[in-house]
């Protein structure tokens, strides 16, 4: 992949609000036509991260660069702000027409009326609203308010769009729907884009990179492959659903195979960390696959435990189980495996997975 | 959105017509000493006598006269701080206060028309036909018959008060007389709607008499006379009063032409004439 | 029943034959009531804005004096100015009493609170981020604050409404500080008291209509421009 320009970056970024610390970030960067997520839990800072890329709230120290030039000074300010816009979580349209309101950010720059029916019509059409346009704000579904705030935004054809949790207050059917219809607008329009969000899978399927956010701080950064499979720490191991976090000690440790040490048990896990080093090892509840009779060699997992049924409940589509095997362990099954293994507390199993399947973070 | 823009317009531009045209009534007014300020009584200004009077003035002399018009103790209080600058008023014993006071200079008689004491038709205390205001007054507190007073300071306020005290009663507290506060016409109206007795100035009854269903049952005693005078307030206590203008609108007022037209005024619309002009006589003449 | 039947018959004639004098006191109603309006429409609505939109320490404080003006009795407010404008008074130079320039200044007075109270409360009422989607569209601060307004223009109207209502039926401070003068600073409210005292009933009822009629007009516009601006 060809390192792309970076079109906007931070350098000491500190904000301030009655007297105690928002936001304290060293560097940070976005590239040309990234589509970058930001996930954390809240309080993390993350919307007022984004209000501050924006130039919509003044940091107490720092520096914004867009395209190397410093933007701090109030006109360079003005000038960034009207190459890139804002969507919110409420749509928070305009009392008048769909139409209106998509053009109010060209009306803004003083954009003539033809032009401006041109590019209004040209995004109405991309978000599928042009049905709407001379439809009242008050008159629309939730979905298509949030589409016509989109394409309000989109219509300034900004350098860059950040979006604050966009879709969270929107039913998962139209959730879906605009979250294909925006990651194909942002392909083909090639716009830079930061976006807040609550919800990983979405983050997981549209972002080039994540930044996981806690208290303040940038904690990790990287393809969400990275940030998902690879946490840096047991916060983001478990904030991006790593049931399982447990504290053991390396026992054995050859060609990038370790043994660990946990609660008296032994694990199988795939690191370079030393013998005798403290770890901590993050299993994925869906790496967890439960049987009824010890699967002996019918499975490539290493790490196979006895274990009781101490917890059902109920997860999405799933069903989550929490496990005893002389340690805690989190697994994932679907309703039919779980009505076909007539699963139930209290009864044994066998919960397996793989060396592969075991993240290793270093303790402390 | 082009509706609010030509709505805003529009409210703009009519807001500037409002001003265009209140600059030259606010400029009309500016220079002070074009301007005269004469406090008087209600009764006074209710007569109409002043809508007759004021025009010919102002022709005239080229002033301009603000009449305010409240009670003769208000308007002596106006006197007395130099809010006013000439008085046209009806309290005798007040005034001779307020210039002993040195609060107003060139007390000068006017006219006078007179006080009648009405009633309801039924006159349950039979006063009808009573020489003496006095003796009617008496009557009226023996029956304690509903009796309506003014009660605010007002000329006539002070004469009825006068009367009172030559009977050597106070009515005051009493629950047949009853004090409204108001002007003269209102004062007469609570009484017609609740049959009662009051006292008023035959200009102000002969002016309501259609609508009111009162009677005059005692007339002609000298002590209803109501006499005018017009008294400038001494600039010397209140160098900020007109006082060109106040002593132009006295001098008018005592007048040969401005007594001419006190003399006839009333006479077309009821019969009689509501005043009589007294400039130049001699205040004993009339019992002062 | 005689006097309400005599009272509208009397209306008619005198609005019929479009009387010099009634036409006159209508007009300086009119003439006085609205500017004062408009002069409180400016400082109120301008105010209000820069209360509503800005943080600062005793912010409750003011909005709730603001709102304790709304209810300012009329005839107090009169008194004072009266009080301000004598001769010998503060302002007693600017030669203003029984004017129907004081009679502007006192009805500016009354009418502001009201109007600066519901333009605080309007603007309050829109959703609280509706300021940084704006700035975000890239709009400059005038920009903003148009928007804003225009946002919050049905709240609005109703206070320039409820505004110049309260200054047009007003009568206490009009008689104390205009002084009810014959062709010069009498209107419809200070007239029919007048006329009420003087016993002359159908005319003091001729004149309430006439001002009802007024009110109810100017309040038919603005609702119109009002509920028209509802989208469909």
């Amino acid at each position: 992949m060809t390192l792309k320009e970076t079109i906007l970056s931070v350098e000491n970024l500190k904000v301030k609000l009655g007297g105690v610390s928002i936001l304290d970030i060293p560097s940070f960067c976005i590239r040309e036509k990234e589509f970058v997520s930001l996930i954390g839990p809240n309080g993390s800072g993350k919307s007022t991260l984004l209000l501050v890329l924006n130039c919509l709230v003044r940091p107490v120290a720092g520096r914004l660069t867009y395209r190397q030039d410093d933007i701090s000074s109030r006109e360079a300010t003005f000038d960034y702000r009207r190459k890139v816009s804002m969507v919110f979580q409420e749509p928070l349209l305009f009392d008048t027409t769909v139409y209106n309101n998509v053009a109010s950010g060209l009306k803004i720059r003083g954009m003539q009326k033809d032009e401006t029916r041109e590019r209004v019509m040209r995004y109405l059409k991309w978000f599928n609203i042009e049905h709407l346009a001379p439809r009242s704000a008050r008159k629309l579904s939730g979905g298509e308010a949030q589409r016509t705030s989109l394409a309000r935004a989109f219509a300034i054809e900004p350098d860059i769009i950040f979006l604050d949790e966009p879709f969270s207050a929107l039913d998962p059917p139209t959730r879906n729907a605009l979250t294909e219809d925006l990651a194909s607008i942002l392909r083909e329009t090639g716009i830079t884009a930061l976006m807040v969000t609550h919800d990983q899978t979405e983050a997981l399927r549209m972002s080039d990179r994540i930044i996981v956010m806690h208290n303040g701080s940038i904690v990790q950064q990287g393809t969400p492959l990275d940030v998902m499979n690879n946490p840096s720490n047991e916060f983001v191991a478990s904030f991006v659903g790593m049931d399982t976090i447990l504290q053991g000690k390396v026992v054995k440790a050859s060609d990038g195979v370790v043994t660990i040490s946990v609660s008296g048990a032994e694990i199988d896990a795939v690191s370079n960390a030393k013998f005798g080093e403290t770890v901590y090892c993050c299993i994925r509840p869906e790496n967890v696959s439960i049987e009824l009779v010890h699967p002996d060699d019918l499975t490539s997992a290493r790490n196979i435990f006895l274990a009781v049924i101490n917890d059902i409940s109920s997860f999405g589509p799933f069903l989550k189980l929490t496990l005893d095997c002389g340690f805690p362990l989190v697994s994932y099954v679907t309703r039919e495996a779980f009505a076909v293994l007539d699963l139930k507390e209290g009864k044994k199993v066998f919960a397996a997975f793989k060396a592969t399947a075991v993240h290793i973070i270093p303790g402390k | 959105m082009k509706l609010l823009k030509t709505a805003s317009f529009s409210l703009a531009a009519f807001a500037f017509a409002f001003l265009a045209t209140f600059a030259p009534t606010i400029s009309q007014a500016a220079p002070a000493n074009k301007t005269i300020i004469l406090a008087t009584t209600t009764s006074t200004q209710d007569s109409g006598l002043l809508d007759e009077l004021l025009p010919v003035f102002e022709k005239q002399t080229g002033y301009f006269v603000k009449t305010i018009s409240v009670g003769s103790g208000q308007a002596m209080k106006m006197g007395e701080k130099g809010e006013a600058d000439v008085l046209l008023v009806h309290s005798p014993d007040a005034e001779k206060k307020f210039v002993a006071e040195g609060y107003g200079v060139n007390r000068m008689l006017v006219m006078h028309n007179d006080f009648v004491i009405l009633g309801p038709k039924t006159d349950p205390a039979k006063i009808k036909g009573e020489k003496s205001a006095k003796e009617a007054l008496k009557k009226i507190a023996a029956a304690n018959a509903l009796f309506m007073s003014r009660g605010d300071n007002s000329g006539t306020h002070a004469l009825e008060k006068k009367l009172w005290k030559s009977t050597g009663m106070n009515p005051e507290g009493q629950k047949w007389y009853q004090e409204t506060g108001l002007g003269m016409g209102q004062t007469l109206s609570v009484a017609a709607e609740k049959n009662g007795y009051s006292i008023a100035d035959r200009g102000t009854y002969l002016a309501l008499k259609k609508n009111l269903g009162l009677d005059i049952l005692v007339e002609g005693d000298g002590a209803l006379l109501n006499i005018y005078h017009v008294i400038e307030v001494n600039p010397a206590k209140w160098p900020k009063v007109n006082a060109a203008g106040a002593k132009a609108f006295a001098i008018f007022v005592v007048s040969k032409k401005a007594q001419a037209i006190i003399k006839t005024y009333g006479v077309k619309k009821y019969g009689s004439p509501l005043f009589f002009p007294d400039a130049g006589k001699d205040p004993k003449s009339l019992g002062l | 029943m005689d006097l309400i039947l005599e009272g509208l018959i009397k209306a008619f004639q005198l609005i019929i034959a479009l009387d010099a004098e009634v036409l006159g006191i209508t007009w300086l109603s009119l003439k006085v009531s609205g500017v004062a309006t408009f002069i409180s429409v400016l400082i109120g609505i301008s105010t209000g804005m820069i209360v509503a939109l800005t943080r600062f320490p005793g912010k409750k404080f003011v909005v709730s004096v603001v709102n304790t003006g709304m209810g300012l009795p009329p005839v107090v407010v009169g008194l004072f100015v009266t009080i301000f404008l004598w001769r010998n008074g503060p302002l007693g130079f600017l030669d203003i009493l029984y004017t129907p320039t004081a009679m502007i200044f006192a009805q500016a007075v009354i009418a502001t609170p009201i109007v600066m109270g519901i333009s605080i409360a309007a603007l309050q009422n829109l959703p609280a981020k509706m300021r940084l989607q704006i700035l975000s569209l890239g709009a400059t601060r005038l920009q903003m604050v148009w928007i804003l307004l225009r946002e919050a223009r049905l709240p609005l109207m109703a206070a320039v409404m409820a505004g110049f209502g309260g200054v047009i039926s007003e009568v206490g401070a009009s008689i104390m500080v205009g002084g009810n003068i014959k062709g010069y600073s009498r209107v419809l409210t200070t007239a029919t008291v007048m006329e009420t005292g003087k016993g002359n009933f159908d005319v003091a009822f001729a004149l309430s209509i006439i001002l009802l009629f007024l009110v109810f007009l100017v309040n038919f516009l603005f609702t119109i421009i009002q509920q028209r601006e509802r989208p469909r």
